[in-house]
């Protein structure tokens, strides 16, 4: 009597159907390959696209840490605007944020490790004697704390003080672009620069940050705030204020105070909205996410479109393979092959074929989505879940597109079948 | 003892574009172990529906069909490709081996069905090869054998699986007479140990090698003959004599 293992069944069929389809695929290259490509390129653009934004979103997040840990802003206008025009003129309607609410905020906070204030305008005539630092250069205005909040280190001499701000003092520091842009090839510190035509005394320079998203982080200075407001600012200008907290857990705490602080200055009655934004990592996140998620959206229904199309590829092919293969579908008939094995011989090609074009696609979208990556100064980085995502949209199509022709296949008639010629 | 083939009142109809082809007639048939027949006819005898019915690639419109006790004119296509793969071994005129597949792969085939473990497979597989002479071909492709070696292949194939019959459709019929001789002989000496052999031929000197002849003529068994034994040397002689 036969040996009969009902468990091996599936395997041995599944085996044997893995290397009839590595077969009929090596007889039939140009047309297994072009099958091939289209699979591949569905799959290279999704993974293509979202290698790219993994990699953006990764270097958003560690760019959005300009911001200190557990920091929070205060300020006029949000930081990214989607709204458009209409909704900028709600926000240029309230009131300035002051010098005057920041020393109160001050004064009144309990929670707050610090709190940092700050201005600033670009485009302002910077220059030491004939070098003349480009209009790109910013003109931070702030305290002790306006290095910290973007974390960033004094590297030489000092930084703006306590007194410097008390007592408006003509005092700056340098971020890299300008020292490299003002002092090509002389010591900086003790130096007096001019902005807009008024003199300062360079005290000290910042540690260079690099570069992110292909931008200069270093290309501003820093002057204390009451010497900017003295001499550069205007009745509408608006400050900035920064409050870090002692720590991650007592930051809902410090938001909160601070936030009823706020109020309290700027008068809002209880049931109406802040007159403020509120600025933090968190909240830069999200908005960013919005944006990504869109992006994201749009690359998958563009994936999902290449990948119909793809798989009709296959059906097709499958198709064309079984109406070739009726004598041996016959043959294999003949001598016991049931339903199931037929339709899983003829799945497991259409399979095979999908995932072979699923890892080309994988392996071409990796490297495109970090060559995008690289041209823009991002470290590269693999989306394991979308690699997994992908081969798995493979198998689906690959079953999904390749079940009614081994179905067909499945239930040819043996005698017909075996007439064929 | 239950009879090996047992057909009763079997009719098979096709509906050809609306005319109805009454290629199976009301059959009756039995046939024991061991025995050696043989089915001729004319084309369009019913001859090769005959075949198929007997080898469960075909069912019944009516009648009954037991084989080995079993209620084949009830079977659905699973239960008949189960049945095929236990119980017959199939032999084609035009051997219908898999031309991507070696010999010991083709031969292999039925056993994968059946879900043997590959071991014993390949142990099977040269086991019957061996059988008919074949071992030292065994890596080659159909395209790389004669069509003696091919149809000795085929008939590898439908012993591997120690069938119940083995069901041969005009074996010889794409072979020149001395490789036909020599399957002739593969046969008979398959009967000889004991096989049930089924040949369906229009050649009278090719069924002359069986011991029981059906005649078969507008769907119905025209006539049921038991032939004296064969003279097989002979036929070996005079083919050799006339090549």
């Amino acid at each position: 009597m036969m040996v009969i293992q009902k468990k091996s069944h599936f395997k041995n069929t599944l085996k044997e159907s893995l290397r009839m389809a590595f077969q009929s695929i090596r007889d039939n290259k140009l047309r297994s390959s072009l099958t091939l490509l289209g699979i591949a390129i569905g799959v290279f653009s999704v993974i293509g696209v979202m290698t790219a934004i993994t990699t953006m979103e990764s270097s958003i997040q560690s760019g959005l840490n300009v911001f200190g840990a557990n920091t929070f802003s205060f300020q006029k206008y949000p930081a990214i605007n989607i709204g458009g025009h209409g909704s900028r003129k709600k926000y240029r309607k309230r009131k300035s944020i002051t010098y005057d609410q920041y020393e109160q905020l001050r004064e009144r906070i309990n929670t707050a490790e610090y709190v940092s204030v700050k201005g600033g305008a670009w485009g302002k005539s910077i220059k030491y004697k004939d070098n003349q630092a480009k209009r790109n250069i910013a003109l931070f205005a702030g305290d002790e704390w306006t290095a910290r909040t973007y974390n960033t280190f004094i590297d030489e001499g000092r930084n703006i003080t306590r007194d410097d701000v008390h007592y408006d003092r003509k005092v700056v520091v340098l971020g890299g672009d300008a020292l490299d842009q003002l002092f090509p090839f002389e010591y900086a510190i003790g130096k007096h620069i001019t902005i807009e035509g008024i003199d300062f005394l360079v005290v000290g320079i910042a540690e260079r940050k690099g570069q992110s998203f292909g931008q200069s982080q270093d290309n501003y200075v820093i002057i204390p705030i009451t010497t900017y407001l003295h001499h550069f600012a205007h009745n509408r200008t608006s400050l900035s204020i920064t409050v870090e907290s002692y720590s991650a857990e007592l930051y809902d705490k410090t938001l909160d105070e601070a936030v009823g602080i706020m109020r309290t200055i700027r008068h809002v009655p209880p049931d109406e909205e802040n007159d403020f934004e509120v600025v933090s990592n968190a909240q830069l996140l999200d908005t960013f996410g919005e944006f990504t998620g869109g992006v994201k959206m749009f690359a998958f229904v563009i994936s999902i479109i290449a990948l119909l199309v793809a798989g009709i590829g296959i059906m097709n092919i499958m198709l064309v393979s079984v109406s070739e293969r009726i004598k041996e579908i016959g043959i294999r008939k003949a001598i016991g092959a049931n339903k199931r094995d037929i339709i899983t011989q003829f799945l497991a090609e259409a399979v095979f074929l999908s995932e072979i074009g699923g890892i080309i696609g994988v392996l071409l979208g990796v490297i495109g989505g970090n060559v995008v990556a690289i041209l823009m100064n991002i470290p590269a980085v693999i989306p394991m879940d979308w690699v997994i995502y992908g081969l798995v949209v493979c198998s689906v199509i690959g079953i999904g597109f390749g079940i009614y022709p081994a179905w067909r296949a499945a239930n040819l008639d043996p005698i017909e079948s075996l007439r064929f010629e | 003892m239950v009879d090996l083939i047992k057909l009763r009142g079997v009719k098979r109809y096709y509906d050809v574009g609306g005319e109805i082809v009454r290629a199976l007639d009301g059959v009756d048939l039995i046939i024991n172990y061991n025995e050696y027949i043989s089915i001729m006819g004319p084309s369009g005898s019913g001859k090769s529906t005959m075949m198929n019915m007997i080898g469960c690639l075909d069912s019944p419109t009516e009648g009954t069909y037991e084989f080995e006790g079993e209620k084949v004119h009830e079977m659905d296509d699973n239960q008949l490709a189960s049945i095929r793969n236990r119980k017959i071994g199939f032999v084609f005129q035009t051997f219908n081996l898999l031309p991507k597949l070696t010999a010991l792969r083709n031969v292999e085939l039925p056993l994968i069905y059946a879900n043997v473990p590959r071991e014993h497979r390949l142990e099977k597989a040269k086991e019957a090869l061996e059988k008919v002479d074949l071992l030292d071909r065994m890596h080659h492709k159909p395209n790389e054998l004669s069509g003696g070696q091919r149809q000795r292949v085929a008939i590898a194939r439908a012993l591997v699986t120690n069938p119940s019959i083995i069901l041969a459709d005009e074996p010889t019929g794409n072979l020149d007479s001395k490789s036909g001789v020599e399957i002739m002989n593969v046969l008979d000496d398959l009967h000889d140990e004991g096989n049930t052999v089924i040949l369906v031929t229009h050649e009278a000197y090719i069924a002359e090698h069986a011991h029981r002849t059906l005649h078969i003529l507008d769907g119905k068994i025209e006539d049921d003959v038991r032939n004296n034994r064969p003279k097989t040397k002979i036929i070996i002689q005079e083919k050799n004599t006339s090549t």
